[in-house]
């Protein structure tokens, strides 16, 4: 008995020492949940491209990562909205945000009688949100689905509960759709709703809509598409109704990309455009600027370098749009930044 | 006091010397004594360490929100003004509404098994009883979602409006979810709480208790009612207030049918928000200090009410026992 427990000691003492002689490098990264499925299929595939860079990624949410990333527990975070200045200025050392996929999120709906795709102009989203209109039958409403035969119930409004990357970008839409919004409620990971129920992530929010009769609620485009929840089409700054897809969320970016600042830190919420999906968002890994590890450094901008490359195949498979050039060749530029 | 005097009793006569430490060490009781009182005192330092933790962290909100944050209505993280009242508010109506339908649940179901049931099935029973004691909450939550608030929508809400609409509870828009909601699975989650320990409590009553109380002339449930539980009275209320400490805490279960809207209304159809529930929802995407701070002194407030509520539950407890009943 006791001589099984000492070589077992022995065999854990010999593996845990080769694993240590063969150099492995293990970098720790923490934050969004909203691309997590993206990034732990980059950080396996990386990894077996290149069996000495192992990430370890906990998908603990933004305001986690960003939090461990101020402290120093991890290498570099993530998160779904980019940091404050406020936040930046706290922080002990520089910190670049790297955008790395697009997501968007829809509007998704349980209209008894009603079976087609509906239109949303902007007024009428940030008016449902506010509670200032409360029937289906609005005018505003009504007005953008001619010949839909809308009902005179009273709606029943769903968001988010948990704080979220999902409902950051919503809210950051209904800022710029509504002066009100922006005065009374503004944006955030979660806010101060003015009506409606809360559902617990994705699936508590489409749940509670599918259960609810005259309900509406937002999720993400990625949710939707995979479990093909139907949604509604949003007006965007040109004027025009477009049905959320991956190219839409790409072509927003592409509008946005002519005004991007060099840190990368920008709303492309209601982007120009007439193809432009107008409730898409960036999402960023934040990364210090200055890396003292010499080893550390090279494999996080070696990860970086084939992320905009190799990396932004896989998007689609996975229901992400993929960056525009525009942004990943100042991307790429801005990798040197890192020392 | 009476242990260390018997077994002096007990260890004198082989030694027949002084006691020195070493010896008492050598009888096992002083081991006993100090390894007992080391793990004792952990229960009590980790309690203090998780007060002091709270207390420390959630210091800017204390001092920016002041005795405010028990009564303000308001929870806005974009603009920093954070307030707990609908927080405590629906933390209690759901735990008040669930103790409303477990304990006559429970208690009449343990006295069934205790008393009434025969011995093999009532032992059954308990076996499944503790099986649903051990069910995850998540699996209760999605109990809730996909059988109660169809139900509480369709058939229990409609039910009520109709015969007990005129009372101010059940008025208003009926959405499924709510603190009625909440309230009903939170009770199914701690109704196996009450059952268990009440059972165990009753199956310890003396029989000469029953005996005496029939040979008086009771009927059998006389007997039950009128003796055997109220000799068990101490029993039961502790198995409630283990009820109750589950259903301040719980946050899964909750979260997924209570609505998540922070606000105070009386009706028990609307949706409300508990302390549990904000904590685990907002918690991991908290970025301001100030509102990480804020969410951490409501787990401060959580700590308090369950120690309030804890203090006052003992009390009722020692004025029922000096009422007499239990010794009659």
């Amino acid at each position: 008995m006791r001589k099984t427990a000492i070589s077992l000691l022995l065999l854990m003492l010999v593996a845990a020492t080769s694993v240590a002689v063969s150099g492995n490098m293990l970098l720790n990264a923490a934050g969004a949940t909203f691309p997590y499925p993206i990034y732990s299929k980059w950080f396996d595939v990386y990894h077996s491209q290149h069996p000495d860079i192992e990430i370890n990624y906990q998908s603990i949410g933004s305001g986690g990562g960003i939090r461990q990333l101020l402290a120093g527990t991890v290498d570099f975070g993530a998160s779904d909205g980019p940091m404050s200045d406020e936040q930046l200025a706290q922080a002990k050392f520089k910190i670049l945000h790297f955008p790395t996929v697009l997501g968007a999120v829809v509007p998704t709906y349980n209209i008894p009688g009603v079976s087609g795709t509906l239109n949303f102009t902007q007024k009428a989203l940030s008016g449902i949100y506010l509670g200032t209109i409360t029937k289906w039958s609005d005018s505003e409403i009504a007005k953008a689905n001619p010949g839909v035969k809308l009902p005179n119930d009273d709606i029943v409004v769903v968001h988010r509960s948990d704080g979220s990357g999902t409902s950051y970008i919503f809210t950051d839409f209904l800022s710029k759709a509504s002066d009100d919004w922006k005065n009374k409620v503004g944006k955030g990971t979660s806010v101060n709703w003015p009506v409606g129920l809360g559902g617990k992530g994705n699936e508590g929010v489409s749940g509670l809509v599918k259960q609810t009769p005259d309900s509406i609620g937002y999720i993400e485009l990625i949710y939707a598409v995979q479990n093909k929840i139907p949604y509604g089409k949003v007006q965007n700054a040109a004027g025009k109704f477009i049905l959320a897809d991956l190219a839409g969320v790409t072509a927003a970016a592409a509008g946005a990309a002519k005004q991007m600042p060099d840190d990368f830190r920008v709303s492309i919420t209601n982007a120009p455009g007439p193809t432009a999906y107008p409730i898409s968002s960036f999402t960023w890994l934040l990364i210090p600027a200055r890396i003292s590890d010499a080893a550390k450094r090279d494999a996080i901008k070696g990860f970086l370098s084939w992320m905009l490359v190799e990396g932004q195949t896989y998007n689609e498979g996975l229901s992400y749009a993929k960056l525009p050039k525009t942004v990943v060749d100042k991307e790429k530029k801005a990798i040197a930044l890192i020392q | 006091m009476s242990t260390t005097a018997t077994t002096i009793e007990h260890a004198a006569p082989p030694h027949a010397g002084p006691r020195t430490f070493i010896r008492r060490l050598a009888d096992g009781d002083a081991v006993a004594h100090i390894v007992t009182l080391i793990f004792a005192a952990t229960i009590l330092l980790i309690t203090s360490l998780l007060v002091y933790e709270l207390w420390i962290n959630s210091h800017l909100s204390r001092a920016k929100f002041g005795f405010g944050f028990f009564v303000t209505r308001v929870w806005d993280p974009v603009f920093d003004n954070f307030g707990a009242a609908p927080f405590i508010y629906g933390t209690l109506v759901t735990a008040v509404v669930s103790l409303v339908i477990a304990i006559p649940l429970g208690l009449a179901a343990a006295i069934f098994l205790a008393e009434l049931a025969p011995r093999r099935l009532s032992d059954g029973i308990a076996f499944l009883i503790d099986l649903l004691a051990a069910v995850p909450s998540v699996i209760y939550g999605l109990l809730g979602i996909f059988i109660v608030v169809p139900l509480m929508r369709t058939a229990i809400g409609p039910a009520l409006k109709s015969t007990l609409g005129f009372l101010p509870i059940f008025k208003g828009p009926n959405y499924g979810v709510g603190f009625l909601t909440a309230g009903i699975v939170l009770s199914i989650m701690i109704v196996p709480f009450i059952i268990s320990v009440s059972r165990e409590v009753l199956l310890t009553v003396p029989r000469e208790q029953r005996e005496a109380a029939l040979a008086m002339g009771a009927t059998r449930w006389e007997a039950t009612w009128q003796v055997v539980v109220p000799w068990a009275r101490t029993g039961i209320m502790g198995s409630i207030f283990l009820a109750l400490a589950r259903a301040l805490g719980e946050t899964m279960a909750v979260t997924m049918v209570i609505g998540n809207d922070p606000k105070i209304v009386t009706s028990l159809f609307a949706p409300g928000y508990t302390i549990a529930a904000v904590i685990a929802n907002e918690f991991t995407e908290a970025t301001g200090d100030l509102y990480l701070s804020a969410l951490i002194e409501l787990g401060l407030v959580l700590f308090l009410m369950t120690f309030i509520l804890n203090g006052l539950a003992r009390l009722l407890m020692i004025a029922t026992e000096r009422g007499g009943g239990r010794h009659a």
